[in-house]
């Protein structure tokens, strides 16, 4: 930050985003990304939609290796 | 403290996200590739060692498997596509999921937490991501390979892993928020450690609470461990490149948004 500029005046304080706005994205993209880590962690195990094991069989490797339970 | 016009939109949310979903979809084929090269020789070992248990079965119980296989929607990928194509899409949605939350929570903290620069935030949040979403679940849950684990029990393991998940994630919240409310007093240091050392009681105590899980059953110790250390590995490069990824782009973000507001002072001044 100190070489940014040597203008005096430029001492620039980090800027905060107003929580209200982020909240919004917040709450889309956090029901967006769990769906996302649900199919990857625990769809056709603990849970299943859709029936069947064709998500669970297609993601099985990186399910066992990011840590998730599953046999 | 200065108000510049198109402050907002220099520093939104979206800006951050985009950020967010590009370092993580670069983090989750890093990932990948760390999880090919390391974890799937292991993968590999253990459902060789499942396919030679598979081999003792009585008569029922492979009639009982191959009536699970002729149901509706079941179908078989071969491990050539699960090890390349199937690890790449779980490791690529991963990532961006992780990759997008870590850029809202780096947007949540900048220039929240006292005197800490945009960059010093920013990396803040991957350090705390990989402590509380990876190692501490890993901690009381570690990963195991094909062959470990019954079916049976699938459901109770996925309830006490995302529990303690949820716990984790909370607390680490909990306790930024709480040592931040302690800079006041405090200095940063003994604001942090207090924090840290709170989160840890928090998680001790929910690991000591919940069931543990030990289906290993006769499983070779050594192919346990090589495929443990491999995932840990892999969530480890998972964890560094978004946060390493992250902390750059938004402190060049933050870096242009400075600049800016240098460059409307000067000319405010003039
Ligand atoms: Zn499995």
């Amino acid at each position: 930050m100190s070489q940014t500029t040597a203008t005096p005046t430029a001492v620039v304080t980090v800027p905060v985003v107003p929580l209200l706005k982020l909240g919004t994205w917040v709450v889309f993209f956090g029901l967006l990304a769990m769906l996302a880590i649900f199919f990857v962690s625990a769809d056709q195990g603990a849970l299943s939609l859709p029936a069947g094991n064709a998500v669970h069989e297609w993601v099985h490797d990186a399910r066992h290796l990011l840590g998730y339970p599953c046999h | 403290m200065s108000t510049v016009p198109g402050e907002s939109s220099a520093l939104s949310p979206a800006a951050f996200l985009i950020r967010g979903l590009a370092v993580g979809l670069v983090a989750g084929l890093i990932a990948f590739v760390v999880a090919f090269a390391l974890g799937e020789p292991q993968v590999d070992d253990a459902i060789g060692l499942e396919e030679a248990a598979a081999a003792h079965l009585t008569p029922d119980e492979v009639a009982a498997e191959e009536a699970a296989a002729d149901e509706d929607g079941m179908v078989e990928i071969s491990r050539e596509n699960q090890k390349s194509w199937g690890l790449l899409t779980g490791m690529l949605a991963v990532g961006a999921a992780l990759g997008g939350l870590a850029s809202l929570a780096a947007a949540a903290v900048l220039g929240r937490l006292g005197g800490l620069s945009a960059r010093g935030s920013t990396a803040l949040v991957g350090l705390l991501g990989f402590v509380a979403i990876a190692l501490v679940p890993f901690a009381k849950y570690p990963a195991t390979p094909p062959a470990v684990g019954s079916g049976d029990t699938i459901g109770g393991r996925t309830a006490s892993y995302f529990g303690l998940l949820l716990v984790s994630v909370l607390a680490v919240i909990a306790v930024v928020v709480l040592a931040n409310r302690l800079l006041a007093r405090l200095d940063g240091w003994t604001a942090a450690l207090i924090g840290a050392a709170a989160y840890l009681v928090v998680v001790t105590v929910a690991g000591y609470l919940l069931p543990s899980v030990n289906e290993l059953g006769d499983f070779p110790a050594d192919t346990l461990w090589y495929f443990r250390r491999a995932s840990l590995v892999t969530l480890a490069s998972l964890w560094a490149a978004i946060g390493v990824g992250l902390t750059v782009l938004v402190g060049r973000m933050y870096d242009r948004f400075a600049a800016d507001v240098a460059r409307r002072e000067l000319a405010a001044s003039l």
